[in-house]
């Protein structure tokens, strides 16, 4: 039980951290950035590359992968986003091929595979109420702490976060008040990507580098954003833990081969009950008149 | 130094064709018939004529593309819904065909009707949830619903697990494989066509258009993006339960990206809107893919590029441009 | 006019946000009448005209129509009942010629059932009618030009065709007048005045007050999203709320 609650929590964090890059970007600018699970295996590559062949140091690596894949975020909006924005349909598309062109890239170079890892925070294992976690696990959750806690700060007490707030809740007004909205938009996919780099650089470690976590980065940050509803920040951290603990809870009762038969239940369940998501802030098409 | 500028205007022909003068001459008919007819024509007559079963392969794949291609284009030139999920038609369609087979032995005569049928009634029904909300959300959940499966699949060992079905029934004969995906995207492609011409294709374009002011005219949009979506599923599964039968196995790699990519790049560079660009498209890029056959996951990279490139580029696509030149010309004048 | 109650709209609010747009709004529409509702810009009109045609859901409260529970219905589902609503901004469909837009309507459920009935013949037909009851000329190019081609004028009146289209009871009305000139406005109110002899139900939301006190039997003002004051349209102009809120001051 204890166990449960535990890896629950932990499941969630990192539920939430790889979600909320993809969350963000969406929140700020409107924009779905499909491109999120190759960005994250980016970052990764990036961090990897700095450590193993360059043989630089930890926190290099760590700052070199965050402002990359911040700056490569940015270069796709000028270069190639900002030609089709506004046009939804096309946005969707390029983000997609976008993300498929780079993994599968990524894939095809053999930058992707078990020999690629990120090294763990901390090692060693303590135990907590019973229940052994190891250190990384724990410097997860604190990662995610410290990311929730500054998020909320900087959205709730900073004049450009209130801005970014404002600017999620009606970019109409936002217009209005003269904010900028490509700047915005490439604020969000920026910070959009540095997130999902926090994200890899902290969840990738637990495994490989591979194929499949960018593209199950992607599946996760759509299940958690439909879950918790599009254009919610927290609302993703809420699916996110939701989705954690489910998951958890199902591996442990069922078996761990049913994780993405949860996740994908759970997306149908959410969509039949409440398609706006737990705190999904628009009420399916109808508010937009 | 005089001002000049570029003027379209319709051919001479185009303009005498509209209407009843279409059958007045040879002249005027012909301008309308050929580039229906000729196309459609080579079609049915080419394929007999290659020499090599390797060849005439290339051409069942590219018309299985093809009614993929057509699929992703009807939905976002009619109800303007964009499908990144491919995948989730053709693999619903390949697995009901396969299961059929493989669990109850139905001969493909049965399977491949059957399994086109209720591929495309599972994967609408799951798709239909996000049919109420944003475009958007069709998006994600199309895009994420193959790939979850894929691996749900191989984690959970059903259906066959990471080895598939195999073993199921061939088709007949090489000529069967040909004809019957041949004359399938034929109707698709003409059937298609009417539709859009139809009230009810009227009214699809117009929930693309406004959405709002078809729901203020008493109409429900969903069950209408529920009908399109299942059009398109139809089309999707069918080319997944056909393959079933072609290869005669139904594996994992029916849900690959490959199946929901390639629709996109085809449609963008055949020409978004115009349903024969889906077919022209899917005819140039499938044989450019059979030959980086050997490059695996090249392939990908090669269609997404190219289909970037030609959105941020040359987005009307290849059809649309000769569309365009074939029914008008464009001269300088003065201004 | 009659008595008969057709809609009936109980403390109907709507929050988005910490932003109450529309505050506990009550009141009848009675059969035949012209219902104008104006106040100030961001007093709630287009939302409580929004929630009583089911674009927006409400917070609380209720809409009854003809005793029946309509609260919260999707916009077709309004729209079947025979209520009507016109946009702010029209919102034609761009691609289709002018008369096309009005097949599409021809298609929903509630005009099915009426061409069962033997109410109407062939589509097209009825679309040209619709055009020409709105004061298009049958035999001009207008109904051809695609919708996108048309002026501002000539799209408001698509709007109402649109309406009609649906054989309505009750058109609602969203800024009809808005931005059109005098001389078009003046096109426009006798339309206006027309249909509702010949039976159908008005609410107008509006800003150009002359016109439409010369329309309305009945004035609902709303100011911050609260109704304000109510009555015929001399009354309202006397009323002391209504000319501070307009005017931000007593008028002596």
């Amino acid at each position: 039980m204890m166990d449960v609650l535990i890896y629950g929590l932990i499941n969630g964090v990192i539920l939430a951290l790889i979600a909320s890059g993809f969350s963000l970007c969406y929140s700020v600018s409107r924009l779905a950035n499909f491109a999120h699970g190759a960005l994250y295996i980016l970052a990764g590559l990036t961090a990897w590359t700095i450590l193993q062949p360059l043989h630089l140091s930890y926190p290099l690596a760590f700052l070199g992968s965050l402002v990359l894949t911040a700056l490569i975020g940015l270069a796709v909006y000028e270069f190639m986003v900002i030609r089709i924005r506004g046009m939804e349909a096309s946005e969707i598309i390029l983000t997609f091929a976008l993300s498929l062109v780079i993994i599968e890239l990524l894939r095809y170079l053999g930058f992707v595979g078990p020999r690629f890892t990120l090294p763990a925070i901390a090692t060693g294992k303590l135990d907590v109420l019973g229940v052994p976690v190891d250190y990384h696990r724990i410097a997860i959750i604190a990662v995610g702490a410290a990311l929730t806690a500054s998020l909320w700060l900087f959205t709730h007490h900073t004049k450009a976060g209130l801005a970014l707030r404002a600017i999620a809740q009606d970019d109409q007004v936002a217009m209005m008040l003269g904010i900028d909205s490509d700047l915005t938009a490439a604020l969000g996919l920026s910070l959009g990507s540095a997130l999902a780099a926090l994200a890899a650089l902290t969840v990738l470690p637990l495994g490989a580098i591979t194929v499949e976590s960018g593209y199950g980065a992607l599946i996760l940050a759509i299940a958690v954003a439909i879950i918790g509803g599009l254009g919610s920040v927290t609302g993703s951290f809420l699916a996110a833990m939701v989705l954690g603990y489910a998951i958890v809870l199902a591996s442990k009762l069922i078996g761990p081969q049913y994780q993405m038969v949860v996740s994908l239940a759970a997306i149908v369940i959410i969509l039949i009950i409440r398609p706006s998501g737990l705190l999904g802030k628009q009420k399916e098409l109808e508010e937009r008149v | 130094m005089e001002a000049r500028r570029k003027e379209r205007i319709d051919r001479p022909v185009k303009a005498q064709t509209d209407g009843i003068y279409a059958l007045a001459s040879m002249r005027n008919v012909m301008y309308l018939l050929a580039p229906r007819l000729f196309p459609a024509l080579a079609l049915i007559v080419v394929p007999a004529l290659l020499p090599t079963l390797y060849l005439k392969r290339i051409i069942c794949i590219a018309c299985v593309y093809a009614l993929l291609t057509l699929g992703f284009d009807f939905l976002l030139s009619t109800v303007g819904l964009v499908c990144l999920g491919g995948a989730l038609f053709f693999g619903c369609g390949m697995y009901a065909a396969g299961a059929l087979n493989y669990y109850y032995g139905l001969p493909p005569v049965v399977t491949i009707p059957l399994g086109t049928l209720l591929g495309a009634l599972i994967s609408t029904a799951l798709l239909i949830p996000c049919l109420r909300l944003r475009g958007i959300y069709f998006a994600m959940v199309s895009l994420a619903y193959p790939l979850m499966i894929h691996r749900i699949i191989e984690a959970t060992l059903i259906l066959g697990g990471t080895d598939g079905l195999l073993g199921l029934d061939g088709l007949p004969n090489v000529w069967v494989e040909l004809y019957l995906v041949i004359g399938v995207t034929l109707i698709a492609l003409f059937g298609l066509r009417r539709l859009y011409h139809t009230d009810f294709g009227m009214v699809l374009r117009a929930i693309k258009d406004n959405d709002q002011a078809v729901r203020a005219s008493g109409i429900n949009i969903t069950l209408y993006k529920a009908i399109a979506t299942f059009i398109a599923a139809l089309l999707g599964s069918f080319a997944g339960a056909y393959v079933a039968h072609l290869y005669m196995w139904a594996g994992p790699s029916g849900w690959a990206l490959d199946y929901s990519i390639f629709p996109i790049a085809a449609a963008v560079v055949g020409g978004m809107g115009t349903l024969s660009g889906a077919v022209v498209g899917s005819f140039i890029l499938a044989p450019l893919s059979e030959m980086l056959r050997a490059f695996a996951s090249l392939r990908i990279v090669f269609y997404s590029s190219a289909l970037i490139v030609f959105i941020m580029l040359w987005r009307e696509g290849l059809m649309n441009w000769l569309e365009r030149k074939y029914h008008q010309i464009e001269r300088w004048v003065k201004v | 006019m009659s008595e008969e109650v057709l809609l009936k709209v109980v403390d109907l609010s709507k929050s988005f946000g910490g932003v109450k747009a529309v505050d506990k709004v009550s009141f009848e529409l009675r059969r035949g009448e012209v219902l104008g509702i104006i106040g100030p810009n961001g007093s709630g009109k287009t939302t409580l005209v929004n929630m009583i045609t089911g674009f927006v859901k409400p917070t609380s409260g209720k809409v009854y129509y003809r005793g029946k529970d309509i609260t919260g219905w999707p916009p077709h589902k309004v729209a079947n009942l025979g209520i009507a609503r016109t946009f702010q901004t029209p919102r034609p469909f761009l691609r289709l010629s002018a008369y096309k837009n009005l097949v599409v309507p021809l298609y929903s459920p509630r005009a099915r059932r009426i061409a069962a009935a033997g109410g109407f013949g062939d589509r097209e037909t009825v679309a040209m009618d619709l055009m020409e009851d709105v004061g298009y000329e049958r035999d001009s190019s207008v109904p051809y030009k695609p919708a996108a081609a048309l002026p501002h004028g000539y799209l408001k009146r698509l709007e109402l065709a649109r309406c009609l289209a649906l054989r309505p009871e009750i058109i609602i009305t969203d800024e009809l007048l808005s931005g059109l000139t005098v001389a078009e406005a003046s096109t426009i109110a006798p339309l206006v005045e027309k249909l509702n002899m010949e039976g159908i139900t008005f609410i107008m939301v509006e800003h150009r007050l002359r016109e439409l006190f010369r329309l309305a039997h009945r004035v609902i003002v709303l100011e911050q999203g609260k109704k304000i004051a109510e009555g015929p349209p001399e009354k309202i102009l006397e009323d002391e709320r209504v000319k501070k809120a307009y005017m931000g001051a007593e008028v002596i």
